[in-house]
């Protein structure tokens, strides 16, 4: 599969490359975090953490940790000039009121429609926690989605319906997989690109709803 | 005169009555009221409603308060975690009660009753389970929840600098519920790392303006876990120390 399939990092860079100039950003926990290692050069890109801070700058070196400036991860950040902070209403009043551009989650299912699945498995046993997805997933003027195009053990990631408790419906616009980048429209899941070496139609084998190609004049 | 300082944390905790509600501030461990927290374990308040966006983490704060069985009902957004074992266990043998929330829901919904807000339609969780059974409405062409506001009896949070009147100053991201749940409780007690006399905090930097506070205690600073201070150790629990 290797040479086939984009790595973590591939992914991370690939979102970051559709990141315009002045962009604020929210990047979810876990793969979306990678998003920061991989802003491209020469842009002002502004994170925003709903734990209340916007202009995140790198990790901090080992030592200079504190864990009063952290993420919504939980992990150490660090500030570059302009950042800001602010409590917690205001962080989320930032985020449902629009003023974030693009919000970038991972996923355990996105529908043809847009609709996300990120937050619980459902499973009996599990207890369940919410935290903020679904207020990033309806909140910024785009959401994107990282995720694998498919389970380790092979099901479909994107769908017809989610089989998932929802996030959010009808909020994502973007999806960015290990091999390709979807839209998601009102006509439905246009692949924008594809992984070198990958056909259409292998790409809806490992897709759950029906794909359609870009037209080529646009 | 007005003087909000209060000498010690037992005494700013003293009237906590059992079946209190009582909102606890903080974020990861940034924020954490652990000082408060141990004093009302001490204190001895039990069937209490706790306000949290997390359900503890590890040994101390409100996770030692929950392993007491002093807590009733949980209501936050975000309960499990890799060190919330004690808040686990009691959940999965009914031994406490959750009503689960989202982050953003939550902090508008404590900030509602701060501002005498009798319900708000948020577009946060429309069409899933967590709206399940609740009004709904589409206000020019987009679908609304209504929420209602989360009121407390008590107020725990931790700020930066104070003065006797009960303004604060936060530090950086421990800010987060600090100021919205300063206003949404009837008696809101805050721990500051420094007392400053009337007019030293400037006006223009006041975060959280005194008539919200009724107590203010000075405690020890002790580094957030995980370190950032002189000294400070590996990550643990960041306020053990100070609260036992």
């Amino acid at each position: 599969m290797s040479g086939r399939r984009w790595s973590r990092d591939d992914m991370a860079r690939r979102v970051g490359a559709d990141l315009a100039d002045g962009a604020v950003v929210n990047l979810g926990i876990g793969l979306p975090t990678l998003v920061a290692n991989h802003l491209p050069a020469g842009r002002e890109i502004v994170l925003h953490s709903e734990n209340g801070v916007i202009g995140m700058g790198p990790a901090p070196a080992a030592g200079a940790e504190d864990y009063d400036l952290i993420n919504a991860g939980k992990q150490p950040v660090t500030l570059l000039p302009g950042a800001a902070f602010f409590h917690h209403a205001d962080s989320f009043a930032m985020m449902r009121g629009g003023h974030l551009d693009v919000c970038v989650l991972g996923a355990f299912q996105v529908s043809a429609g847009g609709d996300l699945a990120n937050w619980h498995t459902g499973a009996p046993d599990a207890i369940p926690a919410v935290g903020g997805a679904m207020d990033l997933a309806i909140g910024a003027k785009k959401t994107w989605v990282m995720m694998e195009q498919v389970t380790k053990s092979g099901e479909h990631r994107i769908v017809e319906r989610c089989t998932y408790p929802l996030t959010g419906v009808g909020c994502v616009s973007r999806i960015y997989t290990d091999l390709a980048v979807i839209d998601v429209m009102p006509a439905g899941l246009v692949v924008r690109e594809i992984v070198d070496g990958l056909g259409l139609d292998e790409l809806q084998r490992l897709t759950g709803a029906p794909l359609h190609p870009k037209e080529s004049s646009s | 005169m007005i003087q909000k300082e209060c000498p010690t944390l037992a005494a700013a905790v003293a009237d906590v009555p059992d079946g209190a509600t009582i909102m606890v501030g903080g974020f990861g461990t940034a924020g954490l009221p652990n000082e408060l927290v141990g004093a009302l374990l001490a204190q001895g308040a039990s069937g209490l409603t706790v306000v949290n966006n997390n359900a503890g983490n590890g040994e101390s704060g409100l996770a030692a308060l929950i392993a007491a069985r002093r807590v009733r009902k949980v209501i936050c957004s975000f309960p499990r975690q890799a060190d919330s074992h004690h808040f686990d266990r009691l959940y999965r043998q009914g031994g406490i009660e959750l009503e689960l929330v989202p982050q953003g829901n939550l902090a508008e919904r404590i900030r509602a009753a701060g501002a005498g807000i009798g319900g708000f339609f948020t577009p946060t969780g429309y069409g899933t389970e967590l709206a399940r059974g609740k009004e709904t409405r589409e206000i020019d062409g987009r679908k609304y929840v209504l929420e209602s506001p989360i009121h407390a009896d008590y107020a725990f949070i931790k700020a930066e600098r104070g003065d006797r009147w009960g303004n604060l100053t936060y530090r950086m991201t421990a800010r987060n519920f600090g100021p919205v749940m300063a206003m949404a409780a009837k008696t809101t007690v805050a721990t500051v790392h420094e007392m400053v006399e009337l007019g030293e905090l400037d006006p223009e930097a006041v975060v959280t303006p005194g008539l919200y506070v009724q107590r203010v205690v000075r405690i020890d600073r002790v580094a957030t876990g995980g370190g950032g201070f002189a000294g400070a150790a590996a990550p643990a629990p960041a306020t053990a120390r100070s609260a036992a």
